[in-house]
């Protein structure tokens, strides 16, 4: 991935290499973000930032920004990859939205991870950021009584500095163009089934983060080639250092320490999950347009893979699919848990 | 009520002094008199507006402020300190608490005064002896009091550690001042005015200053310690809610915690997350007419805090997930409930597994390791929990996938197993007390029987297969199995195949009927040939057993031989 190829470096110090080369590599290239909306000036010191890269995704937006809000989100910080369905307008009136453009490739950037990380390093250090997708919504134990302030207070006083929260993939029942989403409302009122057990576990060695596969996407889209399925496991949420950056996507970070957030002896930690809602009637249409753009991971294989699955009519339900109930039945599963947040 | 309880508090405050002025507030108004000391780390501008939120409020002063590091003596000086002033400036005070700004109040203040009054000479003091193990949650129990500790804690993490290994390597051990017997205990306590005074107008104070300085968490010693020779009845339990982790951390208390708290009928309760707003809307609750005396009944929420302390020690057993991924022998359990494993059942008897089906309650898979896909109950595409039945995915994590299902359904598991099956999992599931195996071993030869395979073929698998079990049961001959296991060579079960058959049924299912019939056995002709031809060819069959005709015509070519 980095230039340092196949020396004979140690990985301590292949590591910070790297580190260093990626938080370069985001200074470098922060000139390709333009300023559309700076209102970084209103962030307060204690305040919880949420740092997205979005495109052409409009008709998500409205709900996502109030979910965050309610939870306690205080200011948004979004990158926007040269869309042309007005997302960009839209959020630009946002009052508590910074905003920056940008037209250069998705890919070419990281999958936008060294804009990201611009923006983490410049306006995230010692706040609690949060780092999701526009169709990632997150869900950690308690959340239906305690704002997320509660959660980021509480991992401060446990000397925490990264919370982990697994992307569930969430269908609908039927086929997902059935319904159609409408602007506003909640994606999880037809997308509400998810896969309770079906995933696979292993641990990279070398960035001491667990990969974690499986779900609907593997199932039903990759079952030719299973193991080259789309990842799971997240950190989202993170109280940012600028010495830290994000790897790959949201799943690790250097340094490694902050992928370390299972227990190894037995015990369980604090995790949450972020609910993924793809799988909407905007994803046929999406699918077609990234497979256009070939911007995505690994040649845009997932969404070469979703396409035909589309195309053949696959629906993701099954029979031991599961309806979301509350963060409750995401514990009992044994997806997530409340560690020892009592 | 003829005693007249009057009641001193001293709150001692760090952060947050809006929730502490508020505390402050709680207090002043039930009628009790607070000295209010504040952590001298507190920036100067900060103290104004908790002044001015507490102007006008009769009995409220502040105490000479000392910075505040944890764990260290400075906490007991600033007690010390506040409970003089107290004491002095309200020399009718009958009973002094001892409580933190981030303490709340949950039930009014006229109950405690009630409940007080109820024995005025009892000290409401946890105070435990040091050499009973085990109060202390994350930190040393004696060596606090018998190692010199200079340095602190959190900010000199590493000072602080050698030095302790360097007193243990020299067994250094500091001499407790005569007639003192340690005691530890929660630092938050409510004694009288009476032994309070004992307390601080000690003559030997200097002497037991100077040794607790250099002890470790002296707040949680020092009036604990010295409330044994001063005090007749002392009452070993706090009157605040206190819960702590395995770390020895307070637990924060939020909205969704206020019904456990009512019904706790614990007086004061710590600490409350500052932004707790109904919680601390909620608390203290009023007046109800006249004061209620019912003791504190925390056991509830104790067992509450409880459940949440094992599930991050100990966690749930047989779960692997993000924040749970136990290493080999760390897991509390491999498994989540208890499974069973039929090894060559199903060569003997084609159509065993529909058979079993019928006869237990359980879900009996097909070969869940099968080499082709995974064989669940029925042969869906997708077996319970969602989980895929394409045996790449199940290979790239075995355990996770059988972790999972046994996890996911709520039956018992059971499958069928066989050497041709996928053996990764040979060490976990013997070690796992869960497993329940049941081996006829050397049975796998009989589907070879009627494969019609030229020799040459069935020789080589043969070689393969033979050599699989024999691995396999290695593993589970050593010393470490855990799982419970039977294994009957092919001869031996063959002898007598319904006694065996209907003992295992009855081990993985008690309720089970006893079984009578035999389902459809696999056509043995030829087996004793099969077996001589692979002989003569090299391998010797090392698993079927000894009780086959094979081994009659054996013995007889021996004899003949000799």
């Amino acid at each position: 991935m980095t230039p340092l190829g196949r020396l004979p470096v140690p990985d301590r110090i292949r590591r910070r290499l790297e580190r260093q080369y990626l938080i370069g590599r985001a200074v470098r290239r922060r000139r390709v973000l333009h300023a559309v909306a700076d209102r970084t000036a209103l962030i307060q010191p204690k305040d919880i930032l949420a740092f997205v890269t979005q495109r052409n995704e409009r008709i998500r937006l409205p709900y996502f920004l109030d979910y965050y809000r309610n939870l306690g989100v205080r200011h948004f910080l979004f990158v926007d990859n040269a869309s042309d369905d007005g997302s960009s307008d839209f959020l630009r009136e946002q009052a508590d939205v910074s905003l920056w453009w940008t037209d250069s490739s998705y890919k070419r950037h990281r999958f936008g991870m060294d804009w990201i990380n611009w923006l983490l390093l410049r306006y995230g250090r010692g706040h609690w950021c949060l780092t999701v997708d526009p169709d990632e919504f997150l869900i950690y134990p308690h959340c239906d009584t305690r704002p997320l302030d509660a959660l980021t207070d509480w991992l401060d006083a446990s000397g925490r500095p990264s919370f982990p929260a697994m992307l569930l993939d969430m269908y609908p029942k039927g086929g997902i163009e059935d319904q159609i989403y409408r602007e506003g409302q909640d994606p999880f009122e037809i997308a509400r089934w998810f896969d309770p057990a079906n995933y696979s576990i292993s641990k990279n060695q070398y960035l001491g983060n667990l990969w974690i596969q499986g779900g609907p996407r593997t199932r039903a889209f990759f079952s030719y080639d299973p193991l080259t399925g789309p990842a799971l496991n997240k950190i989202p949420l993170v109280k940012w250092h600028w010495r830290y950056a994000y790897v790959s996507s949201t799943h690790m970070l250097l340094p490694r320490g902050l992928n370390h957030v299972y227990d190894e002896s037995g015990g369980e930690m604090a995790s949450g999950s972020l609910l993924h809602a793809k799988f909407l009637s905007t994803f046929a249409q999406k699918s077609a347009e990234e497979l256009d753009r070939r911007q995505h991971y690994a040649n845009s294989k997932e969404y070469r893979a979703y396409h035909s699955g589309m195309q053949r009519g696959t629906t993701l339900w099954c029979s031991e699919s599961r309806e979301y109930q509350d963060w409750r039945q995401l514990e009992d599963l044994g997806l997530i848990s409340r560690g020892n947040w009592a | 009520m003829s005693f007249q309880v009057r009641l001193g508090v001293v709150l001692l405050c760090h952060a947050d002094l809006d929730v502490a002025a508020r505390m402050a507030r709680i207090w002043a108004e039930g009628g009790a008199r607070v000295v209010i000391h504040v952590d001298a780390k507190v920036p100067e501008s900060r103290l104004g507006p908790m002044k001015a939120a507490l102007a006008g409020l009769d009995g409220v002063m502040y105490s000479r402020r000392h910075r505040c590091d944890w764990g260290r003596f400075n906490l007991v000086r600033a007690t010390q300190d506040a409970a003089e002033a107290l004491l002095h400036e309200y020399p009718d005070i009958t009973h002094v608490y001892l409580a933190s700004g981030a303490c709340l109040p949950l039930r009014p203040i006229a109950d405690l005064i009630a409940f007080l009054a109820a024995d005025p000479q009892r000290d409401h003091i946890e105070s435990v002896s040091a050499h009973e193990v085990g109060w202390a949650v994350g930190g040393l129990n004696e060596e606090r009091f018998t190692l010199y500790f200079p340095f602190d804690w959190r900010r000199q993490r590493w000072l602080f550690d050698r030095f302790v290994e360097w007193q243990r390597r020299l067994g250094i051990r500091r001499r407790l001042p005569r007639g003192v017997a340690p005691h530890l205990g929660a630092q938050w306590w409510c004694l009288t005015a009476e032994t309070l005074r004992l307390i601080l107008n000690d003559p030997r104070r200097a002497e037991f200053d100077r040794y607790f300085r250099l002890s470790w968490i002296p707040d949680e010693s020092y009036f604990q310690t010295l409330v044994r020779r001063h005090s007749v009845d002392v009452e070993s339990r706090s009157l605040t809610l206190a819960q702590f982790d395995h770390q020895g951390r307070p637990y924060q208390l939020y909205d969704d915690h206020i019904r456990l708290l009512e019904e706790s009928r614990c007086f004061v309760a710590r600490k409350a997350w500052p932004r707790a707003a109904r919680l601390m809307a909620h608390f203290p609750r009023p007046m109800t007419g006249h004061a209620d005396m019912s003791p504190p009944q925390p056991a509830r929420f104790q067992r509450m805090i409880n459940r949440t302390v094992m599930r991050r020690v100990l966690g749930r057993p047989g779960l692997y997930m993000q924040s749970r991924y136990p290493r080999k022998d760390a897991e509390n359990g491999k498994t989540s409930a208890p499974y069973a494993v039929f090894q060559g059942f199903s060569d003997v008897f084609p159509e065993f597994e529909t058979w079993l089906t019928d006869r237990v309650s359980g879900d009996v898979h097909g070969h869940l390791f099968g080499p082709e896909g995974v064989e669940f109950a029925g042969r869906p595409e997708i077996g319970p929990g969602a989980i895929s039945s394409n045996s790449m995915l199940r290979d790239h994590d075995a355990q996770g996938f059988l972790t999972a299902l046994i996890r996911i359904t709520t039956r018992m598991q059971i499958f069928q197993f066989s050497p041709r099956d996928n053996q990764v999992l040979n060490w976990f599931i013997a070690t796992d007390p869960n497993a329940h195996l049941i081996v006829v071993t050397g049975a796998w030869m009989l589907p070879l029987l009627q494969s019609g395979m030229p020799f040459d073929d069935i020789r080589r698998v043969t070689a393969l297969l033979q050599r699989g079990e024999i691995e396999q049961l290695d593993v589970l001959n050593s010393v470490w199995v855990k799982a419970r296991v039977q294994v009957h060579d092919l001869s031996d079960f063959l002898s007598r195949p319904l006694a065996l058959l209907d003992e295992a049924v009855r081990q993985i299912d008690p309720q089970a009927a006893p079984v009578t019939d035999l389902p459809r056995m696999r056509d043995l002709t030829g087996l004793d040939d099969l077996l001589r031809r692979l002989r003569n060819s090299g391998l010797r069959p090392r698993l079927t057993g000894d009780g086959l005709p094979l081994t009659n015509i054996d013995d007889g070519q021996r004899r003949s031989a000799e």
